[in-house]
This record gives structure tokens, sequence and C-alpha cells, in this order.
């Protein structure tokens, strides 16, 4: 194929160029495995799509990146074919850029306020962002490409990180780089948090995550899995008893919220962290090799509209249910989720029930769910979040047969880290409470990601990372 | 990490370990509990903490080789290596001197009764211990007991050992004095734990079970491990796993622990046949 000169296009041309769709797996046949949907870009169809970012001099996608991504330059370094200087820019300010590229709601953050789009009046015309920052560091890591940041000379102080997600990497990565020992406590038996127990192998394969981890490893962080912070030890303990400077907590938004109401407790009915933990911490869906059980489903209700409930509506296609409900309360344009995960969950037969809602659970003589009951629902006025509020149509109840529940409506924070530091203050939805550098009420503890924003993304964490970094990095040296 | 240092057979199917754990054998109290995985494949379970030494550096696990993973878990010997085992977890037992308490120990349930009982006594009060049993092979923990308590009640099933009857007998007969007992510790199979709640009601006599539900990550992460007590949910892995049993929800709770029965029986199955198969080969005989 024969490219265009980069160098030599103008605008209008630019904007000529199609967007580039990226290469997916076939609908039906990933019903049918737990592979990466996305194929990724090829070569050529990364430099075209590049070359159709202006370079504008406002570079309003990079206002819309959490963490100011010189999005203008990466791309001008792949559409010039340069694809080592597009990685070395995206790093300066993305550690996690092969996962940032596959989980991040760009339409809604870089790719939104894009000129592109704009002028084509459609924001899935704008530059795909994030499909090239995967194309890079994919590019990077499949040519064995990927080099271990420098480190500077040890400090001898110490620092401990609770929890091993998207926070804690970008904390463990930025602080080790300054010269301090790091140690990562995991609780699971596996690290990585919710990209490796709640996000799916089909949307961000596990063996991504764990090259950051070993990137870390290679740098000299210590990580200790088996470690539930609080319990093994207590948060206090590591600066009183085992000489810690500072700790990092990112332990996550780990509570799971239920509907509360009746039949919750039924068999069948299971919170999407369960579930979503079973099929990939555990590979349950790997029937043959491992031992941990996964319900057998026939017709799946998931309760709920974000990424959380179409990686569970999803995982029970692949798992051999014959029918997926989704079942969400407000329409597809209040959903939380991004756009092409509700557009891949209906290509892969999801049914979608928007504007209704369970009203209960029923449940058979041995206590296994047999049917929901739902009531219909119409948009009334905004309310708070500025969404407009879903307004019950009364004597609306119609029921749906089926034999498994799956609770995707969030999670609240998990309050081992609190109920065990009762100095450590929470507001009261129990997150941490944390200033813009993370510090918390407590000198040398800070925290971030979703135990002090609520559940949020994987790009927001990284964010709240770097700012830990930075202050932890700070308050060291004058320690 | 994770090593085993000591393993005794105390019934048929009832196996007691003694494990390296420097940091959960300094923390843990009694009623926690850990999660173990003890392959790459393997299932995480949760096991009480039976006892364990500071000075060691060790911890005990007592387990019943029931399913799949208790029974690779027995295979392993002195040397071997667990996998994976984290904990202390779950909220530890409100240890107070009341005056007499009662453990009652059903089955396997001796086991997390144990470090219980044991604190209660250390704690100035009167101990009285019911173990329960089908017959007198499955009775496991009674020197260890009689050590602690001061009286001592065996009952089985069967009557092959202590009184002919259910560990519910004794337990009424002790309500039924004038000096009842001010606290009631039931642990063991939920069928027993229901109906010790139930003889104890009508007495008014405080009484805690011990729950032991399906769980993953043992931190509240997952909710598998959710009951009703009361008119609440509650998760057994952090607010549990004690709960008041007149509140608890036992029905529920039966059910909900027979999720995943047919794919536990069918694991059970193939592993007595695989373990039926590495015997004969053991032997030199066609399999």
């Amino acid at each position: 194929m024969n490219l265009p000169n980069h160098k030599e296009l103008k605008s209008k041309e630019r904007m000529a160029i199609p967007a580039q769709e990226m290469p997916v797996q076939d609908a039906k046949v990933r019903r049918d495995n737990m592979s990466e949907v996305a194929l990724g870009y090829t070569q050529e169809q990364a430099q075209l799509e590049a070359m159709r970012c202006l370079q504008c001099k406002t570079a309003p996608c990079v206002a819309g990146c959490p963490v100011q991504i010189d999005i203008p330059g990466f791309i001008g370094a792949i559409a010039n074919g340069d694809n080592k200087a597009a990685i070395d820019i995206l790093k300066q300010n993305s550690l996690l850029p092969a996962v940032c590229g596959r989980v991040c709601p760009q339409e809604t953050q870089c790719q939104a306020p894009c000129t592109v789009g704009k002028s084509l009046k459609d924001v899935n015309k704008a530059v795909s962002v994030g499909r090239l920052e995967r194309f890079v560091a994919d590019w990077e890591r499949d040519n064995n490409m990927v080099t271990s940041p420098e480190v500077k000379k040890e400090t001898g102080k110490k620092v401990a990180i609770v929890g091993s997600g998207p926070a804690s990497i970008t904390v463990a990565a930025d602080v080790r780089r300054q010269g301090h020992s790091v140690t990562m406590f995991e609780a699971f038996h596996k690290t990585g948090g919710v990209m490796v127990y709640g996000i799916p192998e089909f949307r961000l394969p596990k063996k991504i995550v764990q090259m950051e981890i070993d990137s870390l490893e290679a740098m000299g962080v210590e990580v200790k899995t088996n470690f539930v912070v609080g319990r093994t030890r207590k948060l206090l303990d590591f600066m009183e008893k085992d000489g810690f400077d500072a700790i990092f907590v990112g332990t996550g938004a780990g509570l799971p919220r239920f509907m509360n109401i009746e039949g919750e407790n039924l068999v069948g009915v299971f919170s999407a962290n369960e579930y979503l933990t079973r099929t990939n911490l555990m590979k349950a869906y790997d029937k043959k090799n491992s031992h941990t059980p996964i319900f057998n489903s026939r017709k799946v209700a998931v309760f709920g509209g974000g990424n959380v409930a179409m990686d569970a509506a999803r995982t029970a296609v692949r798992l051999g249910a014959d029918e997926v409900h989704l079942i969400y309360r407000r329409t597809e344009v209040e959903m939380p989720a991004r756009v092409e995960e509700g557009h891949h969950a209906k290509e892969e037969g999801v049914i979608f029930h928007l504007l209704e809602n369970a009203k209960r659970i029923l449940g058979d003589e041995n206590g296994c769910v047999k049917a929901i009951e739902c009531l219909r629902y119409k948009l009334g006025e905004p309310d708070d979040s500025g969404r407009r509020r879903p307004v019950v149509v009364e004597g609306s109840e119609f029921i749906i047969d089926l034999d498994t529940v799956i609770v995707a409506i969030g999670n609240d924070s998990n309050p081992l880290i609190k109920q065990t530091t009762p100095d450590l203050e929470t507001n009261k939805w129990g997150n941490i409470i944390a200033d813009e550098n993370c510090k918390t009420s407590i000198d040398g503890i800070y925290a971030g990601g979703d135990i002090v924003l609520g559940a949020a993304t994987v790009i927001l964490a990284m964010g709240q990372g770097r700012a830990a970094a930075k202050a932890i990095n700070d308050y060291l040296n004058i320690l | 990490m994770n090593k085993i240092i000591q393993k005794i057979q105390l019934s048929e199917e009832v196996f007691k370990i003694m494990v390296e754990a420097q940091l959960i054998s300094e923390e843990c109290l009694a009623g926690q509990f850990i999660l173990l995985q003890v392959d790459e494949n393997g299932e995480r379970i949760p096991l009480t903490i039976v006892d364990s030494d500071k000075e060691k550096g060790t911890i005990d696990l007592i387990f019943q080789a029931v399913g799949k993973t208790t029974h690779l878990l027995a295979e392993l010997n002195v040397g071997d290596e667990i996998l994976n085992l984290v904990g202390p977890l779950g909220t530890p037992t409100h240890i107070e001197k009341l005056g007499t308490v009662v453990c009652v120990g059903g089955g396997i349930g001796v086991a997390p009764a144990y470090p219980i009982a044991k604190a209660m006594k250390a704690a100035g009060n009167k101990l009285i211990v019911i173990i329960g049993a089908r017959n007198k092979d499955l009775i496991i923990l009674e020197e260890e007991m009689k050590e602690i308590a001061d009286e001592l009640i065996i009952c089985t099933d069967d009557g092959s050992y202590g009184q002919k009857t259910l560990v519910t007998g004794p337990l009424k007969e002790l309500c039924e004095k004038d000096n009842k007992p001010d606290l009631v510790v039931a642990i063991g199979p939920p069928i027993m734990m229901k109906f010790c709640a139930e003889t104890t009601r009508p007495y008014e006599v405080s009484t805690v079970v011990s729950l032991n539900t399906i769980m993953i990550d043992g931190t509240g992460m997952c909710g598998g491990c959710r009951v009703t007590v009361g008119d609440k949910v509650k998760f057994v892995c952090v607010d549990g796993p004690e709960f008041d049993g007149h509140l608890v929800d036992f029905d529920n709770m039966m059910q909900r622990l027979k999720t995943y029965k047919k794919h536990e029986d069918k694991a059970h199955e193939q592993c007595h046949l695989d373990m039926k198969i590495k015997s004969k080969q053991n032997r030199n005989e066609p399999a």
C-alpha cells in the first residue's frame, strides 16, 4: 500500500482520509472464546489514522486527557513512521499505554474535543487516539523494545504501596525511579487489581497486565501477594514497626452494591465482582483445568448499564448462556458504559432492556432464581447528575423467566483499611479523604484511585497515582 | 513460604497440619480464618486457624477431605508448600468474662471452636465443652478440649462413644439449669448450628455461631459469602464469620451453600477416581 506523504498533506486532504476501523474478531466466533475482541491496527492503518490528525496548535485533545499526554506529538511520530519516538512521547505521561489504549473512555476524554470529529460533526470520526496509543504500546512489546525506566541511586527511604491496581502501579514506578525502595502489597494471589480480577481477558489480555508488573519488578520493586493490609499487618504498623517512611493506599472500590430488593440472596444471584472474579482471576471459564466452579446459566439478567455490566453480560455469553438480558432503567444515552462496549455486547447477542428495572427476584421451592419481576420507566426531569431521572410507570410490572441474576450497579469503598485504621479520615461513603496531592489525614500516608474517587476509571486512577507519587517524592526529599 | 512442618491424621478424613506463616501467627486472634489455594488451578477455600505459635511462626489448620481442594491438601506432606495462603481474615471473636460459656463443636466444627474455647477460658469464664460427632472415630481434639474445659460432654449419633444423643440434648439440659449459660458458641454443620440456636432461643441464652460460606477473596470484594442476619445482608468474610445465631437465616444459607453442588459432586467423584488410579499405579497394577 502506498501511503501519502505525511509532511506534504494539507488539512483538507487529512480530513478526506477515512477513519480507520480497527479489525475485530467476528461476533459469532468471539461468542465462544475468551480471546481479545479488538485485534489492533496494522502499521498502514495506524499511519493512515495518524495522518488524519490536523496537529492543531491548541490541541484540545490534550486538555481532554486526564494525564495530559502529548497527543499530537505521539500521533505525529506514528504518521512519520517513527513508532519508537511515539512510544517515548507516550511514556512521558502514561505508564500504562497498552492498558489505557484499550480501556480508556476516549470518546468522552481526548477524542470528544478533537477538531476532526467536530468538523465532521461526529465524535466517532474523531482521530482514534486510543487505538493509536494501543498500537504503539503493542508494537513496542511485540518487538521486545520495552526498556526498564532508569532508577536513581538508592536513597534508603522505604515506601509501602497497598494494592496493585493502576493507581498503585503508577505510584510504584514513579517513586522507584527516584531511588526509593518500594514494596507493593496485594491481597490476592495475583497482582493487577481490577485489571486482573475485573476486566475480562477479551477486553484486556492478562499478559499485558503481567508485563507491567514484570517491568516494575525489573526496576527493583518488591511485590508481596497474599497480604491483606489491615489484617496481615495494620497500616500504621508499616510505619511504626516496619520502618516504612511513606505509604500509598490504592485499595480500590471493592464492596459490591446490591439493589436491596426481594430475592437478592437467592441461589443464582451474583455480584458482578464475584461473577467476573471467578471467570477472570480464577479462570473458571477454563472448565477443564480450573477447579473454581462457575454457575451453569441458561438465561441471565444483568442489572446495570456500566462497563462492568457489559463485561458481565459478555462473559455470560461466552460461558454458554442461551439468553443474556441487560436491564437498565434509563436509556442508552445515559448509559455510563463506553459506546463501543455496548455496541460489542449487542453484536454478541446481549438483549438490551432499556427504561426497565427489576422490582424483585422470584425463587423456586429450592431457593433458586426462577424469574425477575420488572417495571417499566420513563424519563422525567434531570437529577443532580444532569441525567434525566427515570420515573416508574405504575402498574407496568412484567415477568422475565431466567435462572441467573448478576448485579452490576457499582461498588462502595472497601471498609477494611478504615476499620483497622481508625485515625484515617473517610467521608460518609467510606472513601478516604485526600487533598489534591492525595495526602490523607495522617502524615506520610497518601491515597488515590477508586478508594478516594469512588468507582472510576483506570486513567483517573493513573492520574491520581502520578499526583500521589510526586507528593510522596517531595515528602521524602524533605524528610 | 507456607511450608507444612507437621501433619497428623486425626481420623479417616480429618487432618491437622502445622504451617509456617510468621506474619499470620503474629496477628491472628481467636475466630479468624485464612484462605488458601493448593495449586495454580486451585479454588480458594477458607479454613479456620485452630491454633498458632508466634515464636515458631506457625499456624495450625484442621480440615476434612470432603471436596477437591481438601483432597489435594490432604495429599501434601511435611516439607511441601501450600502455594497461596492469606490471612488472618474475618473479625476476631469478642472475648469477655461473662460467667459460664458453653462451646459446642459438631464434627469438624470442633476445630474452629477450640481457639474460641481456649480464649474464653483464658478470659476467666467457666468453660463447658460439648463435642458431637457421628461416631467415635470422628471425634477430634478431645484431649485438647479436656485440658481447658471445666466440663467436657461428648456425644455421638450412634452411641459408640460418650452419650448417644445430638449436641442439642446436653445443650438443652444446660439451659434448663438455674444457672443457665451466659453464652453459647456453636460451630459445626449449618443444620447443627440452626438447631443449637433453636434450642437456646426459648431460654434467651445468647448464641454465637461461626459461618463457613462460599468465598473467593475474603476481603468483602465478591459478596459470595453474603447471608441474611435479622433483616440485614451481611458478608461473612468481613462482618463475620460470627453472628447472632438467633438472627441468622440458616435455611437461605444452606441453600446458598448448594450453589455449586453439582459441580462439587462431580469433582469429588473424579477426585476419588484419580486417587484410585494413583494408588493402583503405586502398587504397579494396571489402572
